[in-house]
């Protein structure tokens, strides 16, 4: 087995703010908060950080984060794509920074007020309609109704209903039920309740298959394996992330790849993974799926080959992906159940269950799959 | 039929032949003008030669049904609904447009349709019905 170059990173910090509706602070405070936080966790200080990662729509400017965290001086900063679908693309850009010699520590962070400021589900969030272009003209308006043209392709094909999304809504509150920092903590949801939600997008998605709305901030804080060992923190090493991004792809809007049953970005990201760890579907223990919508986790189980084709609909209705089944899927509660911090709550997780330390512990957790569809992370016990 | 090609003498701003052509009532595709590939949405580089010079074909206009939704969001919903398509035109072309002229309980996948040019506020848009139902 090769050992990928991001092999030589390792997380060793992990902090956030309080997840909630209304934060009552600047992103930029949300955004400190969480990486001074992950710096405590640490147990680094601010002036050991010299590198920076964060999304490519973060408003928190990097020398703002410097000058307000007693950083002293950062020489790496770098941006992930495509929102979201970048969220994993963070820990690549992390670990090559780490791995090249470029920065020694780096903070991750990503930090906002998504419900109580800019609510990336109302239309017009990232600009208003077009008269003319090639899908906002017709009404495409939200990431939800983008998607779900997408999305009812595979209903179609493979005879899928909103029911069977609704599975996955429902194992989705059932881990946020028992995870304090959950907006769905102590409600779990029957797929009854699922089905009488209202219509997002008819006939494909339900208020129950989206994504909470949050305020709050995560960061994360990498440094190589070596320097990693001399933590506080059982070593969770970064044993392979990657990126896809093939032609004719488009980020929400991704309708020109022949077959929209399939999401050939998750495929290659998968087929990278396996290829870089020596690892495969069998050896995942916990898999931290984006899921801005419950049909993302369908396709993302398909992609990295832990169902068939058209099965992932049985695989959840099986119990597969709930705690105590063969892979135990988003056990924070995912950004269905949890919050929705971009990804990053995600990402914060996978650290727990590596350390042996989230509430919905999965026994002897070695190899957590994190997932953005568009960029993906093996992360691993040292 | 045999599409209707126009040639164009400059590389376009990568979106202006197509509008062009709506505005004259046709459908037209940019057809890379040294290798003929077919680029939807254009792009400013064919990538398949590199080229920078880009012809138009003239779509039939028609197609099958690919994939649809109602686009109507709860908390600020289109004043009438539209049913988004994509339709994959029989020039090998997947395009988004709405879907006219045609009930809820009679849309299918797969279903034949064909473009018919709307006037949608005060902009003509390239949309699509069954066949024949663009009066
Ligand atoms: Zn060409």
């Amino acid at each position: 087995m090769t050992r990928s170059p991001h092999h030589q990173a390792a997380i060793v910090g992990i902090g956030q703010t309080e997840f909630s509706k209304r934060s009552g602070r600047s992103e930029l405070q949300l955004a400190v908060e969480a990486a001074r936080a992950a710096l405590d966790d640490a147990g680094l200080r601010p002036a050991d950080v010299d590198g920076l990662v964060t999304f490519d729509i973060d408003s928190n400017d990097e020398t703002a984060v410097v000058r307000s965290v007693g950083m002293t001086e950062v020489r790496w900063t770098s941006r992930t794509p495509q929102g979201g679908a970048g969220s994993v693309a963070t820990l690549q850009h992390a670990a090559a920074a780490v791995a090249s010699g470029a920065a020694d520590v780096v903070v991750i962070y990503r930090a906002f007020n998504e419900r109580s400021g800019r609510r990336y589900g109302q239309p017009g969030a990232f600009g208003g309609r077009r008269t003319r272009d090639w899908h906002r003209a017709y009404g495409l308006d939200t990431p939800a109704q983008q998607f779900a043209l997408w999305f009812q392709r595979y209903m179609h094909m493979y005879g899928v209903t909103n029911a069977d999304f609704g599975r996955y809504g429902v194992v989705a509150r059932q881990h946020a039920a028992t995870n304090p920092n959950a907006w769905f903590y102590q409600r779990p949801i029957t797929l009854e309740d699922h089905q009488r939600s209202r219509w997002i997008v008819e006939p494909i998605l339900r208020l129950l298959d989206c994504c909470q709305e949050s305020d709050g901030g995560v960061a994360c804080v990498v440094t190589s394996p070596e320097r990693a060992r001399d933590l506080r923190h059982p070593v969770v090493l970064i044993e392979g992330a990657t990126q896809s991004n093939p032609t004719d792809g488009y980020v929400t809007t991704n309708y020109y790849h022949q077959d929209l049953t399939r999401y050939p970005e998750a495929e290659s990201v998968a087929a990278q993974l396996w290829k870089s760890t020596g690892l495969g579907p069998g050896d995942i223990d916990v898999a931290m799926l984006y899921d801005a919508f419950s049909p993302v986790v369908f396709y993302q189980l398909e992609a990295f080959g832990f169902c068939g084709r058209g099965e992932a609909g049985d695989f959840i209705a099986d119990g597969n992906i709930q705690l105590g089944g063969r892979l135990p899927v988003n056990t924070n509660g995912g950004l269905l159940g949890e919050a929705y911090i971009h990804g990053m709550n995600n990402i914060a997780e996978a650290v727990r269950q590596l350390r042996g330390t989230a509430v919905n512990q999965v026994p002897r957790a070695e190899h957590v799959l994190c997932s953005s569809g568009r960029s993906a992370a093996v992360l691993g016990r040292g | 039929m045999e599409p209707m090609t126009t040639a164009s003498t400059v590389s376009p701003w990568d979106d202006a032949i197509f509008w062009e052509g709506v505005d004259g009532g046709r459908l037209l595709l940019a057809r890379c003008a040294r290798c003929s590939r077919i680029q939807h949405p254009p792009s400013p580089m064919c990538p398949s030669c590199g080229s920078v010079s880009w012809d138009v074909q003239e779509s039939s206009g028609k197609g099958r049904l690919h994939s649809w939704i109602v686009s109507h969001h709860p908390s600020r919903p289109d004043a009438e609904p539209r049913v988004v398509v994509l339709v994959d035109l029989d020039d090998g072309v997947r395009f988004v447009s709405n879907l006219h002229n045609v009930q809820l309980d009679e849309i299918q996948v797969d279903m034949p349709v064909e473009v018919t040019f709307q006037l949608v506020g005060d902009t003509v848009l390239p949309l699509f019905t069954r066949p024949g139902g663009g009066t």
